[in-house]
């Protein structure tokens, strides 16, 4: 855990883009006894994590390892059977407007990105804050262009998501999340449908994220993302978590045969 | 070409195709409407809702429009005395825009639901995630993309409004076509060719129009992704 409180004091000034990320790491996330089934698919056993403020936590593991499962459950766009989530202290609610206003404060990035394909790349950005925050058009016009700004494609702000390349529309898909001044965000493989030389331009913004303090869950295979900004990298398979570490440590040393075995056959290239 | 003339003198044939029109808009609206409401039911979160709404559609899908019709007049009118009027023309016009909207909100539902399916899960996804709720998410997202993917079927689906809306003879509009056409046949024997071709060939030109116009509009209006 001391490679967390070095994060937290090493912590830049503090990021208008991730209020509270000041305020001592207590856990933000935590999934206590998370049990789901898909049939009858064990996809979630027994998992177990927590995640502090400011933390940044990448998931790996093999495909099919439940990771991006665990990811969705935490915004409960995938039910869980049996265990508790809580965030920032309170259980997930099952439905309703509690669902909704808690969904408000978790960030999501998908891996098809999934912008809004009948709205602008500003209206996309400003379609939640003046929806459900009920904020003003203009200030939230004002936010949107910021954060596109942020992510380097405020030139793109009237055209359609399909006019702009996949690189682009992650990034904007970021800049949506972050409208919603999100508590934590939730990166579910978002650079894994992307070409090559865009993977680069979405995982600067993230580890630039990463550096202002959001707390962050990644599931993703880019490794040298999570060697240089994860502050904790968790390896799962088959459902389960089997290790937990620093990423010198996973790296380095991996504890299991499994993550072994997983590392041996991403690394040899 | 005489016989033409002398039936277009002797009968008002346009007003006619007018009342037909008059029922097909009025229909769309409401049907739109209620296939709108019935959609929203389809795909909502409440099971309930769901199960309502799917078995209006398959209720109405499958009876016979006539029968609807008739219902209209003798259920609803002769039996519950629900009138929307006391000019008797005007009651059965309403009567008959009411069937015809009950029979059409079922195939605009399905027609909306086609649409629905080609709106990736991702897009609603994506709402929830931000926080929308089920009708933000709904009227704001996926419907309109829904709309524009469902031209198509909806142009369908007014087409034969349209041509069902002779039906309305049934519920007793006498004013309109089929009505108009049985009388003309009844009074000129005759001319029945004239008689058909008149009818058949206004309606292929007040359809054809919808049909060029629906495949420019779903080419136009396709969401690009």
């Amino acid at each position: 855990m001391s490679d967390k409180n070095e994060a937290t004091k090493n912590a830049r000034p503090l990021a208008p883009l991730v209020p509270g990320a000041d305020e001592a790491g207590h856990p933000l996330v935590e999934l206590t006894h998370v049990e789901k089934h898909f049939g009858d698919l064990h996809v979630l056993k027994d998992i177990n994590l927590s995640v502090d403020k400011g933390e940044v936590l990448v998931v790996v593991g093999p495909s099919g390892s439940g990771k991006s499962t665990m990811c969705r459950t935490i915004n409960r766009l995938e039910t869980i059977d049996s265990g508790v989530i809580r965030i920032d202290g309170k259980p997930l609610p099952q439905e309703g407007k509690e669902l909704a206003q808690l969904r408000a404060e978790v960030g999501m990035v998908f891996q098809s990105f999934n912008l809004f394909a009948n709205k602008t790349i500003l209206q996309n950005v400003t379609l939640a804050p003046i929806k459900v925050r009920h904020m003003d058009k203009k200030e939230a016009e004002d936010l949107a262009m910021d954060l596109l700004a942020r992510v380097g494609v405020a030139s793109q702000a009237q055209k359609m998501p399909s006019q702009l390349s996949g690189g682009q529309q992650q990034r904007v898909a970021i800049a949506r999340a972050l409208a919603m001044r999100p508590k934590v965000m939730l990166f579910d493989e978002p650079t894994s449908a992307l070409d090559p030389e865009m993977v680069n331009e979405v995982l600067d913004v993230m580890v630039e994220l990463a550096h202002e303090g959001m707390t962050m869950i990644c599931v993703t295979h880019e490794m040298g993302f999570a060697r240089k900004a994860a502050d904790r990298i968790v390896f799962m398979a088959d459902g389960q978590i089997l290790e937990s570490g620093t990423p010198d440590e996973f790296f380095d040393n991996p504890k299991t045969d499994r993550a072994k075995d997983f590392l041996s056959k991403i690394l040899t290239h | 070409m005489d016989a033409f003339m002398e039936l277009f003198r002797e009968y008002d044939v346009l007003g006619a195709f007018l009342v037909n029109i008059e029922l097909t808009l009025w229909s769309a609206l409401f049907s739109l409407i209620l296939g709108v409401v019935l959609v929203m039911m389809r795909i909502s979160p409440i099971s309930s809702l769901r199960t309502v709404a799917g078995a209006y559609v398959e209720l109405f899908k499958n009876m016979p429009l006539t029968i609807i019709m008739v219902f209209m007049v003798l259920g609803v009118y002769a039996q519950l005395k629900l009138e929307f009027s006391d000019t008797f023309a005007t009651n059965f016009f309403w009567l008959a825009v009411t069937g015809l909207s009950l029979y059409t909100a079922a195939f605009v539902c399905e027609a909306l639901r086609s649409g629905i399916n080609t709106v990736p899960l991702g897009q609603a996804e994506a709402a929830r995630a931000l926080g929308l709720n089920f009708m933000q998410s709904a009227s704001l997202i996926i419907l309109p993309q829904a709309f524009r993917g469902s031209v198509a079927p909806l142009g369908n689906t007014l087409i034969a409004l349209l041509k069902n809306s002779t039906v309305a003879a049934a519920a007793s509009v006498s004013t309109e076509t089929s009505s108009l056409m049985k009388e003309m046949i009844e009074f000129h024997a005759d001319a029945i060719v004239q008689i058909f071709l008149i009818f058949a060939i206004g309606y292929v030109i007040m359809i054809i129009p919808i049909g060029v116009l629906t495949t420019y509009l779903s080419n136009k209006l396709a969401v690009r992704r």
